[in-house]
């Protein structure tokens, strides 16, 4: 194994000195993680040097959200998933409706196999977005790396991006070069990344050396945007106003598909496996990394009793237009698929086109005075 | 020579990269450690570890992500161990010359904690000297510091520092608040008290590494008559600090003395010791408190001298700084100012508060003599 002369010296301390206090904590990996398991990880090191402490940090100085489960730990590189997979397999197990260790999760990225949505009506809905995220092979991820890795991150990442035409023609901002004219463009845009302030990033140590070699790309349509080095080396999204989501889904499976073949042909291409998908630096953003969405109008709906229920079983979270953890304004929700892993792109896209529609007819009816009670969708 | 940390050289998966690609970019930076580290330097050190595993990144990542205050020179960087200062003294070195007025790598410190050395600081005018204070920081040897230290070190320094205070007496006897453990009601009485201490939200801390695990092994002492108080795992390993009201600085001067002398004996009775040497004094975490980590001052009202030309010159003479009664970068409010000694190493404890008592008593007579309309032009000092 690895020689990691630091977590050697810690190993001087007993596993009772060195055992985490996760007496007031509410995250999945207070839940996971016991002391025989600390006893039997804590000697191990990825080759990179990543250690089981390095993994928990942010779950130790976070306790938990009031209101969301947070994960609680990150990898800080693709080994991770793997030397402490007796931690991270119960953690994915809970996080993703049971997934077992034997689990294959598919991959399919194909836009031509989802079925509609094209018709999602624009009275209702404002606009429709995918992102997700992906990790070059061969380099840490963002709580690990170096300045270095992180600026070859960028660089092979600049150079891909540069090789897009057509629809996907565009131009990178480094955060550190950019302008104000840039900046003011991009802030009201809303596509600007601010320095992450969450302690549950900072702790993950995240924002070292910020802002170098972090930037932000974007098509000169402004509707296809990748993120570079931010929470994972590069986040892509998709959007647009209305409710196409056929057409969303069409440029982001396009544009991931040319940006994936660039970095194979420098050998560097993503970080996936046929158990665990995309490998990303959050064990929530597992298999696909895929969240789809649309900002929809749903005041009647989102105060039916029933509302939280429907959402259940059609496999769809709510969120405010503000994003994760904001509230609703105006009876305007942010709709998207609750499922990462274990389910294909196409699979969770068609669950978010389908419940959609579903919820908007549901509106209608109700804006009507009619009952939705025969439309109930069954668990899906 | 230590070794370097194995993972940087043996991981085949990821060949390590160049210091070119590795070095930061300091363009936007001004601190100590941006006006020192160059790629050179950068390509020498990297190859170094401490025998704990602590690494230039590990030194300079805190001056990395925080370019600049706009009102105070920033160190830049930070120790992880008492060995950091040696591994790493080409860095340090040059930092801690500038920093410390000129102080070279031969020199060395003297240790003055004998409060009888101290003349005077018992008349300071209470009608001007609201509060008198002083305060320094300890390592305990054996143990990595707050921006390195594992969850059981930490415990360890926890653990030592409370049986130590459990121990000391008379005066001084008191109580141990841990900050896990504290109820509602000790919380509030702490605030109230101004002792509580809150989980750093410095960006210059959190960039350290100083946070982690909080509240975790952190805690504050303090006697029953609330003048001698120790914080426990903060920024050092420990912080002393002794205060009244008033101006009677020899009295908080013959506690802080005898308090750290018998906090002291304590330890080495266990077989320890505190972080000391002959070139660096008292090792601390920030290389801006090493050599005596001792901050004398008081809160005094001269709201006529503070608007007076020369207020400034006659503070730079006097080798004193100002703050405003916040702390650190706060402003003054009514003509209250915090002044304390500017110089940590090169002079003893005694002679760093002999400047204050020295000084502070002349910027009462001046106050005086502004207040009765008089020039006090024969009162300006020469430069200490």
């Amino acid at each position: 194994m690895t020689k990691n002369c630091h977590n050697d010296y810690k190993m001087k301390f007993s596993e009772e000195e060195e055992f985490p206090d996760l007496s007031l904590h509410n995250n999945h990996m207070a839940k996971v993680l016991t002391k025989d398991m600390y006893k039997k990880l804590r000697s191990k090191s990825t080759p990179s040097g990543f250690t089981l402490d390095d993994c928990t940090q942010t779950g130790v100085d976070n306790p938990g959200h009031p209101f969301i489960m947070t994960v609680g730990c990150v990898a800080g590189d693709e080994e991770c998933y793997d030397v402490f997979k007796d931690m991270f397999d119960p953690i994915i197990s809970d996080r993703h409706g049971g997934y077992k260790p034997t689990d294959k999760h598919k991959t399919d990225l194909n836009f031509e196999n989802l079925k509609g949505g094209d018709d999602l009506d624009p009275a209702y809905v404002l606009s429709s977005r995918v992102r997700t995220g992906r990790s070059i092979k061969g380099y840490t991820l963002p709580p690990h790396n170096s300045r270095g890795e992180r600026r070859m991150v960028e660089k092979l990442s600049i150079e891909a991006l540069a090789t897009l035409d057509g629809e996907f023609k565009g131009k990178y901002y480094p955060l550190n070069a950019m302008t104000d004219a840039e900046q003011d463009q991009l802030i009201a845009d809303h596509f600007l990344f601010d320095k992450p302030v969450s302690p549950l990033l900072l702790s993950a140590g995240m924002a070292r050396d910020w802002p170098d070699a972090r930037g932000i790309w974007h098509n000169d349509a402004k509707s296809f945007l990748v993120w570079v080095n931010e929470e994972d080396h590069l986040r892509v999204i998709s959007m647009e106003k209305g409710g196409n989501m056929k057409e969303v889904f069409r440029r982001f499976c396009v544009g991931l598909q040319k940006i994936e073949e660039v970095f194979k042909k420098h050998n560097h291409g993503f970080m996936w496996n046929e158990h665990l998908g995309y490998v990303l630096t959050c064990p929530s953003n597992l298999g696909t990394g895929l969240r789809g969405g649309v900002h929809v109008k749903l005041p009647k709906l989102s105060t039916h009793a029933k509302f939280e229920e429907i959402l259940t079983r059609l496999r769809l979270q709510k969120r405010g237009t503000g994003g994760v953890d904001t509230a609703s304004v105006g009876g305007i929700f942010d709709i998207s698929n609750a499922d990462r892993l274990g389910s294909s792109e196409v699979e969770q896209v068609q669950m978010v086109v389908d419940g959609v529609k579903l919820m908007v007819e549901m509106e209608k009816k109700l804006e009507k005075g009619e009952a939705i009670d025969g439309m109930i969708p069954a668990q899906k | 020579m230590p070794p370097v940390p194995c993972y940087l050289t043996e991981n085949k998966l990821i060949p390590r990269l160049s210091p070119e690609e590795e070095f930061p970019d300091l363009s936007q930076h001004n601190n100590h450690m941006a006006k020192v580290l160059t790629q050179d330097m950068y390509t020498k050190l990297r190859d170094r570890a401490t025998p704990n595993g602590f690494t230039i990144d590990g030194v300079i990542q805190t001056g990395i992500d925080n370019p600049g205050h706009p009102f105070i020179m920033t160190v830049g960087c930070v120790a992880g161990d008492e060995e950091t200062y040696e591994v790493f003294k080409e860095l340090l070195d040059p930092i801690i010359e500038d920093r410390h007025g000129g102080y070279k790598p031969t020199d060395k410190h003297k240790t003055d904690l004998n409060a009888d050395n101290l003349k005077g600081g018992d008349d300071l005018d209470p009608n001007y000297v609201i509060s008198s204070r002083v305060r320094t920081g300890r390592s305990i040897r054996g143990f990595c510091l707050p921006p390195h230290c594992s969850r059981g070190e930490r415990r360890g320094v926890e653990k030592m520092s409370v049986e130590a205070l459990d121990s000391l007496s008379g005066d001084l006897k008191g109580k141990y608040y841990a900050l896990k453990n504290m109820t509602d009601a000790e919380q509030q009485q702490l605030i109230d008290d101004h002792f509580l201490f809150d989980k750093p939200v410095s960006p210059l801390l959190l960039a350290s590494g100083m946070a982690r695990d909080w509240p975790d092994g952190r805690g504050i002492w303090h006697n029953d008559t609330k003048t001698f108080l120790v914080w426990v795992n903060e920024e050092d390993h420990l912080r002393v600090i002794s205060m009244q009201k008033g101006g009677n600085m020899k009295e908080v001067f013959n506690r802080f003395c005898t308090g750290l002398t018998k906090i002291e004996t304590l330890f080495k009775d266990k077989g320890t010791s505190f972080m000391w040497n002959e070139h660096l004094g008292y090792v601390l975490t920030c290389p801006s408190n090493l050599g005596t980590g001792l901050r004398a001052g008081v809160h005094v009202k001269i709201p006529n001298m503070s608007k007076h030309a020369k207020f400034e010159e006659v503070l730079k003479r006097l080798r004193l700084q100002k703050r405003g009664t916040g702390g650190v970068d706060t402003a003054a409010v009514g003509g209250t100012f915090d002044i304390s000694n500017a110089d940590r190493l090169g002079f003893s404890e005694v002679e760093l508060v002999q400047m204050v008592v020295d000084g502070v008593k002349l910027l009462v007579e001046m106050e005086k003599k502004l207040e009765k309309g008089q020039s006090i032009d024969d009162l300006m000092p020469a430069q200490k």
